[in-house]
């Protein structure tokens, strides 16, 4: 138990306490019940159920927390808030996680999170979602020479089907000023 | 009726055909779709792992616009995501007054506020309830009679927020396939999810709840869902899917299979662009070929031979052949 209070208030940075308050906020009516766990998905390939990581957010163990995959292998189905007895809105409080690690910065986090950095990326600078421009964003994120030979045969499918085309300019840079904003409120609350 | 339409980036890439189908069979059934005018991206799923603010802003942007430019207007949204984000900001940012004002605020950059209450439907919302089946039978003119079909959900149409079906047991395509003449393929994973984006990072957690999908839909012609994400996922990644247990299966947009029931061309509907679609199925599809080759392969010796199953299995299994193989036997 010492060793959880320790964690509990193991130094960390403004954002990251913010967003770990914001997180216990969400989950802190959590009764354990496991719902959520016989819901989801992708739980086999999770290496803590989303019940544990619940609790792991109301003991406040960041370390452990940011170790951990599960949120990362969240899809967004939404059938755990769905189900949850309590109502809680578990779906955000994996995306919240998301975002957790993300402040963290960590080796995992940059890969993981690449998809979603390269779609940001992308809508920001053209103000609709380029999907062969987010892609080469996300290959040069993860940085893996294999990555882009692994989805070769299907970009050149979808090339023959006239699935891919050439980006459209027509709302670019739309979106930078609002872009600006938030991370401006983000980085000041 | 006249709706704003949001078709959201998917359907300017590589879901085009489910907008050219959606604009079309909207026309045939009276509607009009008013494009939201300078609209962006939502934020998909990807906004809510980078940025709170964005991703309620992302939508708002698009809301407030519609707000603006086409008061009195619904929001038609035929994409999954695209759906839930605009629906999100109606639910969890109006009437949160601290949220609400941290929204209107990054808006403010843009010179836009989002006041609220601007209505979001989805689809099948607008097909089911504005529409209605009896008008769409009558908009028949070549029956789908023989064709079975999977009706495929997906996630985010009806989770968290159950608008206008049930999201343990949707059914509300059920009506729509059966007014264009065609069966409905009783499964239980219609709701299922297919994996979504983790199909880029994590393709192989991705990939087995696609095989498991692809998997249930046997004994139907084709999937049709209303999801541009669902779709490239169960189309797309078919190669590897049937190597962990799924089978070969055309999926198409619900809207490209009422297009062609009411009438309208292959090239209407952009059938070309779908993945799983080869010349021989097209064809097979657009000269209502499902009943009357049913009878003429469960004949052929060469394709039934070796398959252990009843006579109607085998004509299916030889149509199914034909249709991955691009047989032209009409």
């Amino acid at each position: 138990m010492s060793e959880t209070i320790t964690r509990t208030w193991s130094p960390e940075g403004d954002e990251t306490r913010i967003a770990l308050t914001e997180l216990r906020d969400m989950v802190g009516a959590c009764m354990q019940c496991g719902t959520c766990t016989a819901s989801c998905p992708n739980w086999y390939a999770m290496d803590v159920t989303p019940r544990r990581m619940w609790r792991m957010v109301q003991f406040g163990m960041i370390d452990d927390i940011l170790k951990s995959r599960t949120f990362w292998l969240c899809s967004s189905c939404y059938m755990c808030t769905l189900r949850c007895p309590r109502g809680l809105r578990l779906t955000s409080a994996m995306g919240a996680l998301k975002r957790l690690a993300r402040l963290d910065g960590a080796r995992q986090a940059r890969r993981n999170g690449a998809f979603y950095e390269a779609f940001m990326s992308d809508v920001e600078a053209n103000g609709r979602l380029q999907e062969a421009s987010m892609m080469q964003g996300y290959f040069l994120r993860r940085m893996d020479p294999r990555l882009p030979m692994a989805f070769l045969p299907l970009g050149l499918r979808m090339l023959g089907k006239g699935k891919l085309h050439l980006p459209s300019r027509a709302q670019r840079g739309r979106l930078g000023p609002m872009f600006a904003k938030a991370r401006q409120m983000e980085a000041g609350s | 009726m006249k709706y704003a339409y949001y078709p959201g980036c998917s359907l300017m890439e590589s879901a085009r055909e489910f907008d050219v189908s959606v604009r079309a069979v909207m026309v045939r059934l009276g509607a009009e779709l008013v494009e939201i005018p300078d609209w962006t991206c939502c934020g998909a799923s990807a906004a809510e792992p980078v940025s709170k603010l964005m991703n309620y802003a992302l939508p708002a942007r698009n809301l407030a616009i519609a707000q603006d430019a086409l008061p009195g207007m619904d929001i038609l949204a035929p994409c999954s995501a695209c759906y839930l984000n605009l629906l999100k900001v109606n639910r969890e940012v109006v009437g949160e007054r601290h949220l609400h004002g941290q929204v209107n605020e990054v808006l403010a950059a843009s010179g836009l506020t989002y006041r609220g209450g601007v209505p979001v439907r989805h689809l099948l919302d607008v097909l089911l309830n504005d529409v209605g089946a009896g008008i769409m039978a009558q908009k028949v003119t070549r029956s789908l009679e023989g064709m079975k079909l999977a009706p495929y959900y997906g996630c985010q149409i009806l989770r968290p927020y159950a608008v206008f079906d049930s999201p343990g047991r949707p059914t509300s395509m059920e009506p729509i396939i059966r007014a264009m003449g065609g069966e409905v393929h009783e499964w239980e994973c219609g709701n299922r999810c297919c994996g979504a984006s983790l199909m880029v990072g994590h393709r192989d957690v991705a990939l087995r709840s696609v095989a498991a999908i692809l998997d249930q839909a046997a004994g139907a012609d084709a999937v049709v869902t209303v999801c541009p994400l669902c779709q490239m996922n169960l189309e797309a990644y078919q190669g590897d899917a049937v190597k962990a247990g799924g089978r070969r299966i055309p999926v198409l947009y619900l809207t490209q299979i009422m297009g062609l029931a009411m009438g309208l061309g292959e090239s209407e509907v952009q059938l070309g662009k779908n993945l799983t679609l080869n010349a021989g199925a097209r064809r097979g599809i657009e000269t209502r070929a499902w009943s009357v080759t049913l009878q003429a392969e469960g004949a052929e010796p060469g394709r039934a031979a070796g398959a252990e199953q009843s006579i109607p299995d085998q004509a299916r299994t030889g149509k199914m052949n034909n249709l991955n193989k691009g047989g032209n036997h009409v």
